[in-house]
């Protein structure tokens, strides 16, 4: 059993506070990636669980272990590092063994180990071989075959995609999701990059100023968001305000001070009368290339609005347009068939269902 | 088909400034080379009329001479190679810890303790040493080989200490959190991933170390006089009479460091720097 948890962590720096009252619990197997903007605690909070920084306040739980005030070395905790952090003047095998050394596993049962474990991250044949002769993305998987290769009870990645290329950073996500999958180790994952966090994630923890500000399923947090601030952070999010005019169940409608109406979705927080923020996503917007009357035949006239585009960015996918509606802009992206030019009216129809109103701030 | 000139170009722009470099570099080792092995050398001669070896077998103590400044200087050149030997010695045994902890921890006026090591170094020398003399002489240092050895470690921690700490600061902190993750302790990671990629460091700096010591002169002058004879001063009391001993212990001195040049290249050349970025 060897669930993870915080209770109540605090760390100050000086005067700035990186962890609020942080609770979080990872369970068994599970893989959780914390997602923030830099500066969230997301750091901290894996410093503390490797043993790395002591918190001021809290507690830190394997299973039904405290390991608060455990060192580094015997918490049973494998560490992947932004910058791999092999050791230049050992080989990949030396790399890998270390650990095995340290515990005095016989030679021939580290060797059995390391081939195993290499074939887990597909570098068999590559024992000889020094980290500089290594590319970044195999420098990336011996550094995960030595966090492995000790079978621990917790695997801490810090940004371990953030130094490779796109290209090989996508097929990182999916192999690490997969080595995940098939090991099942209690996984903390930190990143600052959304998708990486979509794709490999059991649940994401979006953290601000050392505070969880959600904590969900990937589909939950991106389509469900509870404030503002995941709203913005995930996906690109323009935002329309106005005053919620009525709610019902989870939908509720928002007045914009134009007198539009926008009907979305909602995850509570939004109170009759209150001041909201309605988050428009571009894959929930349709462009229509015809006034609303014309468009109200053929649709719904909910949600449907009049936009003039504002300035346009062509990405070879899609254009990303800039569109002003009313006294607010949006961001919406069309696809290549027809280029809109700025000046240009268009109506848009922003579906109901995948546009979330949340608290205004 | 056409020639193409580039290459020899190249190649003979690269000839020539080989032959420079050497010259620059060892163009006055050249005049001492023919000083030390010039028995008689007039104006306006641009090469000695004679020739003999007869300063370097008195130097090397294989004959003995009466020539003013003629001293063997076998005995010199062993406690000049002793001392600097003692000095890289101590002074790396505080110069690694020292260096460690500056660029490990945040130390309370680190800065400060830093330019401490820079004072015997900052400052006019003789100043210096005269009060050190005036001190010694009450511990009862003045005159003795420990005196001079402290005085050498003085001189040369300021390179001790800051290339050390330099050297550390260069290894990323993860290097030893990736080696306590896996199970070892501090002191583990500490001599077993820290000390061997930081070894180059250590010896480019007890390299320093060594040929501060090796060449130190105001200290030893003044603590050491008339007791410890190193092998500058002994360069220094025999220059003034004779310039062909003076340019064989010169000769004689080079040698060490030059040594110690290679064993460095060696080193620096070796597999893991490449990778340490």
């Amino acid at each position: 059993m060897s669930e993870l948890r915080m209770e109540n962590l605090v760390a100050r720096y000086g005067k700035v506070t990186a962890l609020d009252r942080l609770n979080l619990t990872i369970k068994d197997g599970e893989l959780v990636t914390l997602l923030g903007p830099s500066g969230c605690g997301k750091t901290t909070t894996l410093r503390s669980v490797s043993g790395f920084l002591k918190p001021d306040e809290g507690e830190i739980y394997i299973g039904n272990r405290n390991i608060t005030d455990i060192p580094p070395e015997k918490r049973g905790i494998g560490l992947v590092f932004q910058n791999y952090a092999l050791w230049p003047h050992m080989t990949v095998f030396q790399n890998l063994a270390f650990g095995l050394e340290l515990r005095k596993v016989p030679l021939e049962e580290i060797k059995k180990r390391v081939r195993s474990v290499l074939s887990v991250v597909k570098l068999e044949g590559y024992e000889d071989r020094y980290p500089r002769q290594l590319s970044g993305g195999q420098q990336q998987r011996v550094a995960l075959a030595r966090a492995i290769i000790l079978e621990p009870d917790i695997l801490l990645l810090d940004e371990p995609l953030s130094n490779l290329d796109a290209l090989l950073r996508e097929q990182m996500r999916f192999e690490i999701a997969q080595i995940h999958k098939r090991l099942g180790i209690t996984t903390l994952y930190v990143t600052h990059d959304q998708t990486e966090a979509m794709v490999i994630s059991d649940r994401i923890v979006i953290m601000k100023d050392g505070k969880v500000m959600q904590d969900g399923r990937p589909e939950e947090i991106y389509l469900r968001p509870k404030n503002r601030f995941v709203a913005g952070f995930m996906g690109t999010t323009t935002f329309l305000e106005g005053t919620v005019k009525s709610t019902q169940g989870d939908s509720c409608v928002l007045k914009t001070s134009e007198g539009w109406e926008l009907r979305g979705i909602t995850c509570g927080g939004v109170t009759l009368g209150s001041r909201a923020s309605a988050a428009v996503r571009p894959e929930a917007v349709e462009i229509f290339y015809s006034p609303v009357a014309a468009v109200s035949g053929q649709a719904q006239t909910e949600n449907s609005f009049e936009a003039e585009v504002d300035s346009s960015y062509f990405t070879g996918e899609v254009i990303d347009y800039h569109f002003r509606l009313g006294g607010s802009y949006i961001r919406v992206r069309g696809d290549t068939k027809k280029i809109l030019k700025p000046g240009e009216k268009v109506t848009v129809r922003i579906d109901p269902d995948r546009l979330p109103i949340v608290p205004a701030e | 088909m056409k020639l193409n000139y580039r290459p020899i170009l190249t190649k003979t722009f690269e000839l020539v400034l080989l032959i420079l470099s050497f010259l620059i570099i060892f163009g006055p080792m050249t005049s001492l080379l023919l000083w030390s092995v010039a028995q008689k050398w007039y104006w306006p001669h641009p090469l000695p009329q004679e020739i003999s070896f007869a300063y370097w077998k008195q130097a090397l103590g294989i004959e003995k001479s009466l020539a003013i400044g003629a001293v063997s200087i076998i005995p010199a050149f062993f406690l000049s190679l002793g001392i600097a030997i003692v000095t890289v010695i101590i002074a790396m045994a505080l110069a690694i810890p020292a260096g460690y902890a500056l660029a490990k921890y945040k130390i309370p006026f680190g800065t400060f303790v830093m330019f401490l090591f820079l004072m015997p170094n900052a400052f006019p020398q003789q100043p210096i040493f005269v009060n050190v003399l005036q001190m010694f002489t009450r511990l009862g240092l003045a005159g003795t080989v420990p005196g001079v050895i402290i005085v050498h470690i003085l001189v040369g921690l300021v390179f001790g200490v800051w290339i050390t700490s330099a050297t550390f600061r260069s290894i990323p902190p993860s290097m030893e959190e990736a080696a306590r993750s896996v199970g070892a302790t501090a002191s583990v990671a500490f001599f077993r991933i820290t000390l061997p990629l930081a070894a180059p460091g250590l010896l480019a700096s007890s390299v320093f170390v060594f040929i501060t010591s090796l060449d130190e002169f105001t200290g030893t002058f003044f603590v050491g006089l008339p007791f410890v004879q190193t092998l500058p001063l002994t360069l220094y009391s025999s220059s003034g009479y004779n310039m062909q001993f003076a340019s064989v212990i010169a000769l004689i001195l080079l040698v060490p460091s030059i040594l110690f040049m290679f064993l460095i290249q060696r080193v620096l050349k070796a597999e893991y720097v490449g990778g340490m970025g």
